[in-house]
């Protein structure tokens, strides 16, 4: 299973890499393997605030439709419109084009706490 | 083994690709000149004639004939579907509810001429009122989605009479998915708990989530990890005191009748799936029951019309002004009512009790049998209802599905699978009372040969099935680009 370093992860399977003040976000491809075939994504409206764990839209697979939680707080910045007509692409590239959005962080610094590492988050996998 | 791998199942024309020019299957009888005139607005009139399928009878009845054994049904095989009650269904129900007094009915007959049909709908409601402890009931709802829907407006009502509407209803994460809809259409926040780690509500939890913006708590009895929650009763009073209600989600009725009644545990509302538990032919779309129960307190907030009874005749009445309103047209699904108490009648209530007792043993035998091979997920006495989890064969490499798709090359349907939530490659299975040892026999011993096939050949059971019409299908595929047209130019 894929887990990149670069990253840091959530219990509920998501991921967050810090890039230049933002935050991109994503499912990890151990969520995407647990959901199968995604068909539908609900995303957030841009500029809407989220705050840590809060829901911030759904993933709709073949199996079950699951929430997306933030992994942390601040406000949306991008969405990716590509899951709009190819959802799949979570499947086949969930760390790279299958991103979901774009937050820029309010209180990353307190919040990183809450995070797995990559090598804590590959523990709760295998757990 | 006495159940082998069924023969190769093959593909058949569409009832379209069957058409032919002018071939006919029924005469329209010659129009009366006695209909009055009636012009049909232009925009309304269609340019062209719609393209049906012209065949003869003959071919009409071969061709459902062939398809339905095509296609898995009660009546066929096995049908372990957890959480559906996929039992068999005695047809003298079906013959009760096809007498011409009853399936001639007009719903817009005066009920001076219906007086039979309502006395059935009002012993049924008797017999229903029975089984569940409850004061007062609607045989509206056309199905248990429904019947939640009805039951929500209902506390909603309720909560708005006392002067505050309140804004969550709370549920357990094991919970079936309608709850959260229900809720959500009833204008109601859901507050989600997770369940104690004997798969069970965690009463601490429900403890610190109830104030006084809790309108209410969903919860199906026994749950849909088929375990009984033992703490019901303290669950419902902690829910009360908070000022709330309490609702049994009834689609697993079937474990508890004739032993234990939702009114006597406390609830202030549930619904029955007639066409679960009270046998209705289902699974094929409809249609459906969902009677709704409830106590005293939210008598006047049913939907009308309310059927009632006075020395003289039963009436239907209209004039209830604290009424949600009506939840369907008329007087709900009548056909299944028929059914239900004619089911009801021929059982008994012994009867009713033997039906839920064997459906818990059935599930136990099941439990006990596949535990060698399958882990169950909370290994204890079930209810009418076993979850498994697939863990011990994702190790192999094979998935769930995989287990379910090779269930259908014995004609076995595949249990429920991926639910509940909570159970990591879940299979729940409901055998339910009709079902024979043997039939639980065979279905064990194939069970076992999957799970050695995990071991020996997953490749096998990745492709699988092989032996049904068509194979695995682009799920994903019929979900995003969903097409059921058969001319390509009205896409």
């Amino acid at each position: 299973m894929n887990i990149p370093a670069n990253c840091l992860y959530t219990k509920e399977h998501e991921w967050v890499r810090l890039a230049d003040g933002a935050a991109v976000i994503g499912v990890t491809d151990f969520a995407q393997g647990e959901l199968g075939d995604v068909v539908f994504v609900q995303l957030p409206p841009l500029g809407s605030t989220v705050k840590q764990g809060d829901s911030f839209g759904t993933i709709e697979a073949v199996k079950a439709v699951a929430d997306l939680y933030a992994p942390i707080s601040g406000e949306i910045l991008e969405v990716n419109s590509v899951l709009d007509g190819s959802p799949e692409v979570i499947n086949r590239e969930p760390y790279t084009d299958g991103w979901i959005v774009k937050i820029k962080p309010t209180s990353i610094e307190t919040e990183k706490s809450n995070l797995m590492t990559p090598e804590q988050y590959k523990d709760f996998t295998s757990a | 083994m006495k159940r082998n791998i069924l023969a190769l199942q093959s593909e058949m024309d569409m009832i379209f690709e069957l058409s032919r020019n002018g071939r006919s299957g029924y005469q329209v009888p010659p129009t009366s000149d006695q209909l009055p005139e009636f012009e049909i607005p232009q925009e309304l009139r269609r340019n062209a004639a719609p393209r049906l399928p012209e065949v003869s009878e003959n071919t009409t009845v071969r061709h459902y004939v062939n398809l339905s054994t095509r296609n898995h049904h009660i009546d066929k095989d096995f049908y372990p579907l957890g959480s559906c009650t996929m039992k068999y269904n005695p047809k003298v129900n079906d013959e009760m509810s096809a007498l011409p007094g009853f399936a001639g009915l007009n719903p817009w007959q005066t009920g001076a001429t219906a007086q039979g049909a309502m006395q059935l709908m009002y012993e049924l409601s008797d017999a229903l009122l029975e089984v569940t402890g409850m004061d007062d009931i609607t045989l509206q709802p056309a199905a248990g989605a429904q019947g939640e829907f009805a039951a929500l407006l209902m506390f909603r009502a309720y909560h708005q009479k006392n002067g505050n509407p309140r804004k969550r209803i709370i549920i357990p994460d094991s919970a079936h998915g309608t709850n959260p809809a229900s809720i959500i259409l009833a204008g109601y926040a859901v507050t989600q708990l997770p369940s104690d780690s004997n798969g069970l509500m965690d009463t601490e939890a429900l403890k610190r989530a109830l104030d006084e913006d809790v309108a209410g708590l969903m919860i199906t009895n026994p749950n849909t990890l088929g375990l009984f929650e033992s703490n019901i009763s303290k669950i419902i009073d902690l829910v009360h005191e908070a000022g709330g209600l309490v609702y049994m989600d009834g689609a697993n009725l079937n474990a508890l009748m004739g032993i234990s009644r939702p009114g006597d545990m406390g609830f202030d509302a549930c619904h029955m799936n007639l066409h679960k538990t009270f046998s209705t032919p289902h699974g094929g779309g409809g249609p459906g029951s969902g009677p709704v129960a409830i106590k005293e307190k939210l008598t006047r907030f049913l939907p009308v019309p309310v059927l009632t009874k006075t020395k003289a005749e039963f009436a239907w009445d209209w004039d209830r002004p604290d009424s949600i309103g009506s939840v369907h047209s008329f007087y709900g699904n009548f056909g299944m009512h028929v059914r239900a108490l004619a089911y009801i009648k021929s059982m008994g209530g012994d009867g009713l009790r033997a039906i839920s007792e064997n459906a818990i043993i059935n599930a136990n035998y099941l439990r006990k049998k596949l535990s060698p091979a399958y882990q169950v997920f909370v290994d204890k006495p079930c209810m009418h209802e076993v979850v498994l989890s697939g863990n011990l064969q994702k190790q192999k490499g094979v998935r769930t599905t995989d287990i379910a798709k090779r269930l259908l090359d014995f004609g076995i349907h595949p249990p429920t699978v991926y639910f509940p939530l909570i159970v990591p490659e879940c299979l729940m299975i409901e055998p339910t009372e009709s079902e024979s040892r043997e039939t639980l026999d065979e279905f064990v011993e194939v069970m076992m040969q999957i799970d050695r096939e995990a071991s020996e050949s997953p490749d096998l059971l990745k492709q699988a099935p092989y032996t049904t019409p068509v194979r695995r299908l682009d799920e994903a595929g019929a979900a995003r680009n969903l097409n059921i047209r058969f001319y390509d130019d009205i896409r």
